[in-house]
Formats: C-alpha cells, sequence, structure tokens
C-alpha cells in the first residue's frame, strides 16, 4: 500500500530530517507511525502525500510512484495531516464543500449528500452551519477528518488525530478508525502516544531521529518486552531476598512491590516461586506477570526514555 | 499494482462493504464539472469574505465622496478654482463624467492597493492558515489552484471596477445633470454613446490590473504569511509609480507595469484613440505572461511545509 525505498529528507538549513527510510505498509492493515514530537514522522507523510519532495529515495503509495503520481493517487486516499485546518470564516459544511470541490474527481452533482454523509459520519450535523473559527478543537478535529472520509478511500493518513482531544473525543475517534479499517480502508496512523498505538493498530513501525527502528506486527513489537514478574507486598526486603534465591533476575524493588525477570524458567516456576513467597512468611497482596508492552518495547530498542528528540 | 495485491482489494471490497452499499473505493474519471468547482468555489470563497466585501464597499465609497465634493464646491460662491483636473470641472456639466474621473483617481492608488490585497493573499494567506495542504491532498492540483486564483483576482478587478464606476454612475446622476456629453476632444456624444464608452473605459480599467494579479500571485507563492505578501504587493505598486515619475528613467518607464494605465482617457476622444490602449493591454499581457510562469514554476516546485 505504501512502500518507501531509501527515502531522504535534508532541508534547506542541512538539517536532516528524515533518513533512508525502508517502510512497508501492508494493504488491509492498520499501522501505527511511532516516534517522539520532531522524530520525522509528519516529514514522512508530506513526502508520501506528495506535499514536498524527497531529496532521494522513492516512495510509492497505492502501487504508484509520489510526488509524480499525485493526481491519480490522492483522490483514493483520505489525509489528516499536522491538525485540522479551516477557512474560519466559513461554515463547517461550507469548509467540507471546498475541500471536495477542490478534488477534480468528485462529482458536483452528489456534493451535498457527500458532505452531508461525512458530517454525520464524525457527529458533526448539528453544528454544520457554525462559522468554523467558532469551533473547538476538538469539533475542528472532526471537522478534519469528516474531509479525510468525504469519498470511500483505499488509504487513510491520519497525522497525530487525537492530538489536543479529550478522552472522550480520543475514544470517539478511535472507534472511528476501527470502524474505517474494518470497512477495508487500509489506516497509517502516526502518533506519540504508545497506547494508542497499541489499542487500534495492527502493525506498527518506530521512528527515532529521522531513522526508522523497527517495524512489524504490533504482537511481534510487544513481544520483544519480556514480560516481567510483580509481587506486591508490603515486605519487600523479605520477598527480595526470597526472589533472588529462586534466581530471579533484575529485582527491582519498589513502593509495596518488587518486581524482576523470570529469565529462562518461564511459566513453570510460578506456582513454586509463590508458595516460596507464602512459607517465607511474606505477606503477598498480588502475584502475577505484567505482559510487556510497546513503550517497553521501545525504551529497550531506543534505550531512552519517549521524549522530544533533540 | 501487482495481481496479488489486486485480488486482495476485491477481497476486501466484498467481504467488507454491507449489502447494498453504493460508494466504493476506487478510481473515479476526472469530469469537466469536477475540474471547473474549484474555480466556482474560489470565486464563492473570494466573495464571501468580509475583507473582499469591505475592500468593495470603500472603492465605490470614493466616488460618492468625490461628487459630494465637487457638488459642495461648486454650490459654494467661492467655488471654480483654477486647478481642477479636466475630468473634474466636466463633472460638473454632466454627471457621467464623474465615472471616469472616480476611475482615474481610483486607478493610481486604492484599485491596485485591493488588487494587491486579494492577489497577494490568494496563495500565501492559504499557507499561512494551513488550509493549502489540505486543498492539494484533495488532489487540488496545483497549477489547477494557481489557475483557479489568477482567474479569481481577474473577476475581482473587474468586480472592484464595475464598483468604482456603478457608484460613481450613481452618484453622478443624482447630484448632476445627465444628457449629452462632451469629450476631451471637443466634440459631443449622445448619452447612450457616452454610456457605452463608460463600460468600455471600466473595461479597459479592470484589464489595466492583470498584469499586477500576476504579480500579486507570484509574490504571494513566494512566502507563508499573507501580510508580508500583501503589503509587498502594495508596496511594489507604488514604488513602481513613483519610478514612473522620474523623466531620468525614461529607457525602463514603457515597461513599467503602471507606465500606460492612465492612456484610458484617449478612449474619451472622437474618434477613440486606441494605440496607448493597445500598448498598456500588451503590456498587462507580457506581464501576465512572465509572473504567471514564475508564480507556476515557483509554485509547482515548492515544498510545501506549512
Amino acid at each position: 500500500m505504501i512502500r518507501t525505498r531509501g527515502l531522504t529528507k535534508r532541508f534547506g538549513g542541512g538539517q536532516l530530517a528524515v533518513d533512508g527510510l525502508d517502510l512497508t505498509v501492508p494493504r488491509g492493515s492498520v499501522f501505527g507511525f511511532l516516534g517522539p514530537n520532531g522524530s520525522g514522522k509528519t516529514t514522512t507523510i508530506r513526502m508520501l502525500m506528495g506535499l514536498i519532495s524527497p531529496t532521494s529515495g522513492v516512495a510509492t503509495v497505492l502501487g504508484e510512484s509520489m510526488p509524480q503520481s499525485v493526481a491519480s493517487v490522492l483522490p483514493r486516499v483520505g489525509a489528516l495531516i499536522e491538525g485540522p485546518a479551516l477557512y474560519g470564516f466559513l461554515s463547517g459544511r461550507d469548509n467540507l464543500v471546498r475541500f471536495d470541490a477542490a478534488d477534480p474527481t468528485a462529482d458536483p452533482r452528489t456534493r451535498k449528500q457527500r458532505v452531508e454523509t461525512a458530517l454525520e459520519r464524525v457527529g458533526l450535523s448539528a453544528a454544520a452551519g457554525k462559522k468554523a473559527r467558532a469551533y473547538s478543537l476538538g469539533m475542528k478535529q472532526r471537522l478534519g477528518l469528516a474531509s479525510a472520509l468525504l469519498q470511500p478511500r483505499e488509504l487513510l493518513v491520519l497525522d497525530e488525530p487525537t492530538n489536543g482531544l479529550d478522552p472522550q473525543g480520543m475514544r470517539e475517534i478511535r472507534a472511528l478508525v476501527r470502524e474505517v479499517a474494518a470497512e477495508g480502508t487500509t489506516v497509517f496512523l502516526s502518533s506519540h502516544l504508545l497506547d494508542e498505538i497499541e489499542q487500534v493498530c495492527t502493525h506498527a513501525a518506530v521512528m527515532s531521529r529521522g531513522r526508522l527502528l523497527v517495524q512489524g506486527t504490533v504482537a511481534e513489537l510487544a513481544a520483544r518486552a519480556q514480560g516481567r514478574l510483580v509481587v506486591r507486598t508490603p515486605d519487600v526486603a523479605q520477598a527480595a531476598e526470597v526472589l533472588a534465591a529462586h534466581q530471579v533476575g533484575a529485582l527491582v524493588p519498589g513502593e509495596g512491590r518488587v518486581d524482576g525477570e523470570l529469565g529462562a524458567s518461564g511459566d513453570e516456576v510460578l506456582p513454586k516461586l509463590c508458595a516460596a513467597l507464602v512459607e517465607a512468611g511474606v505477606r503477598v497482596h498480588g502475584f502475577g506477570l505484567e505482559r510487556g508492552t510497546l513503550e517497553d518495547a521501545f525504551v529497550a530498542l531506543t534505550g531512552e526514555g519517549f521524549d522530544v528528540a533533540g | 499494482m501487482s495481481r496479488a495485491e489486486a485480488t486482495e482489494v476485491e477481497a476486501s471490497r466484498a467481504g467488507a462493504s454491507p449489502p447494498g452499499a453504493v460508494l466504493v473505493a476506487g478510481r473515479r474519471p476526472q469530469t469537466a464539472s469536477g475540474f471547473l468547482a474549484l474555480f466556482r468555489n474560489e470565486l464563492h470563497l473570494t466573495f464571501r469574505r468580509m475583507r473582499t466585501k469591505v475592500l468593495l464597499g470603500i472603492l465605490a465609497a470614493l466616488p460618492i465622496l468625490i461628487g459630494v465634493v465637487v457638488k459642495l464646491n461648486t454650490d459654494s460662491p467661492r467655488g471654480g478654482g483654477g486647478g481642477a483636473p479636466s475630468f473634474i470641472a466636466q463633472t460638473t456639466q454632466n454627471g457621467l463624467f464623474l465615472v471616469f474621473t472616480a476611475l482615474a483617481v481610483a486607478l493610481p492608488v486604492f484599485l491596485p492597493m485591493t488588487v494587491g490585497v486579494v492577489a497577494g493573499d490568494s496563495v500565501a494567506g492559504e499557507a499561512a492558515t494551513g488550509t493549502l495542504r489540505y486543498l492539494l491532498v484533495a488532489p487540488a492540483g496545483r497549477t489547477r489552484l494557481l489557475a483557479a486564483k489568477f482567474t479569481a483576482g481577474l473577476v475581482f478587478c473587474m468586480a472592484a471596477t464595475a464598483a468604482v464606476a456603478l457608484a460613481a454612475l450613481a452618484t453622478g446622476a443624482a447630484l448632476f445633470p445627465l444628457g449629452e456629453v462632451t469629450l476631451i476632444s471637443g466634440d459631443t456624444i449622445g448619452f447612450a454613446d457616452a454610456l457605452l464608452r463608460a463600460v468600455l473605459v471600466a473595461g479597459v480599467v479592470a484589464a489595466s490590473l492583470a498584469g499586477l494579479v500576476a504579480i500579486g500571485l507570484f509574490v504571494s507563492t513566494l512566502t507563508g504569511s499573507g501580510i508580508a505578501a500583501m503589503a509587498a504587493t502594495v508596496g511594489l505598486v507604488i514604488t513602481v509609480q513613483i519610478l514612473d515619475a522620474f523623466p531620468q528613467l525614461d529607457p525602463i518607464r514603457p515597461f513599467l507595469v503602471t507606465h500606460y494605465w492612465m492612456n484610458f482617457s484617449d478612449l474619451l476622444r472622437e474618434p477613440m484613440y486606441w494605440d496607448g490602449v493597445w500598448k498598456d493591454l500588451g503590456l498587462q499581457a507580457a506581464y501576465v505572461a512572465v509572473f504567471g510562469s514564475a508564480a507556476w514554476a515557483r509554485f509547482s516546485s515548492r515544498d510545501i511545509s506549512a
């Protein structure tokens, strides 16, 4: 669906924004494009959408090379890039009419119907007559999504679609993404929120400082992070001793909890461990494995926290 | 697209779309009406703006102001000061002449200023608000978008000229007598004939602004700030007119975009004297060609990172 080979962008100031990117987005996937702010996600998306031309390398979208095939590719792609941008002096509805009119393949006779359907889909029908400048950020974001959904699309590119939304708004957007994906549209979703990617994506790629660190299915990526044994207890020191005696490594004692790596021994030792703790008089409040998350995988990959890259 | 991928699409469509779904993702043909829709929408956008309405309102107020001042001046006993331009003196005899007076007053400053605002903001304003990127991924097509902006600019020139001319005609009719018109050459023509000439003059004035639209459009592609583009365009027009006033610059003066603007008055002779008007229109066409190409070259290759 999307394929890049050696995609590179160096800006005028000599700053390397994207460096030799090899990205493959499979058809039908919900692809999470992950990375800290400033890691080159938006620049990549702008290259994929033909807004900026790469310094070197190639990008193909829907099987055609960009930015040369913009006219034949983009009518089949819906996009939300770096937040919504609207004409404040036009109503929400007229904003959509304008973006629809910009697409030369859109039939003017069915424009009204398309606009109303898109408005309804994002729940903006009631506010469609209001001037866009009076919209809240969440409403603007929805209107941006509506313009990406004016036509049935083969690919939907969403750059930070939940930025600035309240939790309820985030949930709604994610539900919408799942709905669109279920209709067979491939979704390319960039985000710096790990749990967002984990919740909605089937595949993911991680970028840092303009380079691609890893890509694969979300399950594969999360599997890179080992599960950790977590014991909740008020007797932290005592529990740590018992665990150490049973070859549990990398122990981290914390406030009311101890966690460590099980290592090669696997799940079979868990009942014995638990019994040993109880036998030693440790008051066990909780005992179990915590599944590896994308965040753990990311920290393991980059060796850094999830902060803004310099 | 590989064959494997193609089957995948079919499969996903068949699987996912609910029965009876009419709309399917895929290639749609580009239609002529779809192509032109952006041009229509661009006009709609330009004239729906408060800013455009205010500009047209100011232009319409100008002839009213001139008319009232001239009227008060002639009514007062001290009236008839010697230095009045020929058009203004004529106005008191015939209200229709207010059209020519107003156009002559508006052409050097007010008309170019409004056109500079509209043309200068055209692309830069969209870049500043970020709507440009959404138009381009729609995809509007860079050449098509530029053509739509240029067309809207030209239509604004016509609307602006019409605003001045119509307000002047109405004011003239209200304050001064109408009737036979004495031309600059001394000949007298009937009112209907004179009205026709007024329309002709307004058309020429509107066309004289075409070069400026192209310049504004080019400046607009250079920057991401609408205000900067407007100021630069308006500033350029003023600079050019100042340069045009220096006799020392004779070798380049015929190439300045504003140089032949006032030639429209040649159409108020009997017979009409077209040479100067053609020179003006030819120069405008050259400016449109040069700055239009420059705008296109710049815009079609530029990285849109706003």
